[in-house]
């Protein structure tokens, strides 16, 4: 069903965990629908982002796709940053089966909502990024077993 | 890969050697159609009855009773579609529940679109129908009421004698789908008052594309496949000689040993179920834990998802199903689970497990280790477990 990338990226995948004081964080994803991705953005005063983790519960696309997108922004401006879209992620994993290409949106929207985050902390305007959909769960409560 | 670990019976089962060694013949020697005149083929027939007999007599039904099928989901269609026709001119309407297999689920969807009424009963938070709830659903317009015997996914075992008998007494059809129940349970089918049963082969080590569906003598139903006048001109087509000797060896080998079965999986099934909940923090047991097939386990793992665990367990070499919205082929998780009130993202997160006759203590073991570990890996990468985890030191630090 998927292809090695996406495996190796779902077996190892790359950048997980939280960066503390992180510049800007993006949450995205529903856990109704199965998906919620986390991004964190190191980025310096030259707007280089510096270190990026993430944090996702979905399946193995969601996790694979988020594992590539922190591969692809890490080291880049934060306008290069914009310029991730979910086909390129889907490229670099050689390819996602059709029902799972929203798990790529995904990991486009997790990056803009972090770059959001980041501008609005820092007073900045990022050309072309607007403000992410928030279909997020701050306040749901999970019930507890 | 190394060794496989199996723990998907309820999705199939492996055939059984001797059942493939019986069904061989009917190939490559006794090929002949039943319907013809000649001696070589027109003993295929006696054959045919012989395994109806044996299927009779585990169900404590007559072997005319007894009609062969492609399978459990063509039983399912036919006890519905057919019986709504040769009933409308009493009523059009029918009881259910919300936990039945698509199989009863998409073609009650079907008879709503030809103006039948469906009445899908609610069940609790263990998937058991409520015997009351059937009979207050009952109108003077009911024909048909439908309910599973246990739950393929959950494993929940209904109250079918109760059920059974309140359709009896008021005068409506029982139809239940045992796919799961069949030859696992003792099954009676005059003590339940079933009037129409169905079942599967592969379910209990026979073969893919054989099944049948007991209709009680009396009951009218049409024919749902027309042609030739196979199985009393109510299922046409020729049988299928050798899935019915590999589906009749299956059900006499099931039979011969479901007591020693049933005995040996629930153990089993217990030992997992403990191992789970006392090792495994932030999970839930659904399903009955009593009223339960002797094969089945499921487990939510809160703040994993489900196709994640299950791709993990295959690289470890061991078959499992889930009941999450990436493994079901759309983006709801399991109607199963959302009907017995689990939050989207708890069901999202399930697993099931299913043993066969070859499943060891041992494999059980193997597969706790493993989950405990991919579970842990999940939630370190889950930001739910992240956001729980910090809800908890503040709840601590208050």
């Amino acid at each position: 069903m998927y292809t090695e990338k996406v495996m190796d990226h779902f077996q190892h995948p790359r950048n997980v965990g939280e960066i503390e004081n992180a510049s800007g964080v993006g949450t995205v994803g529903n856990a109704k629908c199965g998906d919620i991705m986390r991004i964190y953005l190191d980025i310096d005063e030259n707007q280089i982002i510096r270190d990026v983790k993430f944090k996702t519960f979905g399946c193995g696309a969601a996790v694979a796709t988020s594992s590539m997108a922190t591969e692809l922004v890490k080291g880049k401006n934060v306008q290069e940053a914009m310029q991730i879209t979910n086909k390129a992620v889907m490229e670099a994993l050689d390819g996602l089966p059709p029902v799972k290409v929203h798990c790529s949106l995904l990991a486009e929207e997790a990056i803009h909502a972090a770059l959001w985050d980041y501008a609005e902390k820092n007073g900045i305007k990022i050309e072309g990024l607007e403000k992410p959909k928030s279909d997020i769960h701050e306040d749901e409560e999970e019930e507890e077993y | 890969m190394g060794k496989l670990i199996y723990l998907d019976n309820a999705a199939t089962t492996k055939t059984s050697p001797e059942v493939v060694e019986a069904m061989l013949p009917y190939f490559t020697e006794h090929y002949g159609n039943p319907s013809s005149v000649y001696g070589f083929a027109a003993a295929n027939k006696e054959v045919i009855t012989s395994q109806r007999e044996i299927i009779a007599g585990v169900l404590g039904a007559k072997d005319n009773e007894i009609y062969f099928t492609a399978g459990g989901t063509e039983s399912d269609n036919w006890a519905l579609i057919a019986t709504a026709e040769a009933y409308a001119a009493k009523g059009k309407h029918i009881i259910t529940s919300k936990i039945e297999h698509h199989a009863i689920l998409h073609t009650c969807e079907y008879l709503q679109r030809q103006g039948y009424e469906v009445t899908y009963l609610d069940v609790d938070e263990n998937g058991l129908v409520d015997p009351k709830a059937v009979e207050a659903a009952i109108r003077p317009d009911t024909i048909l009421i439908s309910v599973m015997f246990a739950n393929n996914e959950i494993g929940t075992i209904q109250p079918i004698a109760e059920i059974g008998k309140i359709a009896h007494d008021h005068g409506v059809l029982f139809h239940t789908d045992a796919v799961q129940a069949f030859a696992q349970i003792p099954i009676n089918v005059d003590e339940c008052n079933i009037d129409m049963l169905s079942a599967s082969g592969h379910k209990l080590n026979g073969p893919k594309g054989i099944g049948f569906l007991y209709i009680r003598k009396g009951v009218k139903i049409r024919s749902f496949i027309h042609g030739g006048a196979q199985e009393r001109r109510r299922r046409a087509g020729t049988e299928n000689v050798p899935g019915i000797v590999g589906l009749g060896k299956a059900v006499e080998l099931a039979a011969a040993s479901m007591r020693e079965r049933m005995e040996r999986e629930s153990r089993l099934r217990d030992h997992l179920i403990s191992r789970i909940e006392s090792e495994i923090p932030y999970c839930r047991l659904n399903g009955d834990r009593v009223k339960r097939l002797p094969n089945n386990v499921n487990f939510s793992f809160q703040f994993v998802e489900g196709e994640s665990l299950l791709i993990m367990l295959d690289m470890k070499g061991i078959c499992a199903s889930s009941g999450s919205a990436c493994t079901s082929g759309s983006l709801d998780p399991s109607h199963v689970l959302l009907a017995i009130g689990l939050p989207h993202e708890i069901a999202h997160g399930s697993l099931r497990v299913t043993l066969g006759a070859d499943t060891t203590e041992e494999d059980l073991d193997y597969v706790v280790d493993c989950l405990k570990e991919i579970v842990a890996q999940l939630r370190k990468m889950s930001p739910l477990y992240e956001d729980f985890v910090r809800r908890q030191e503040k709840k601590n630090t208050k």
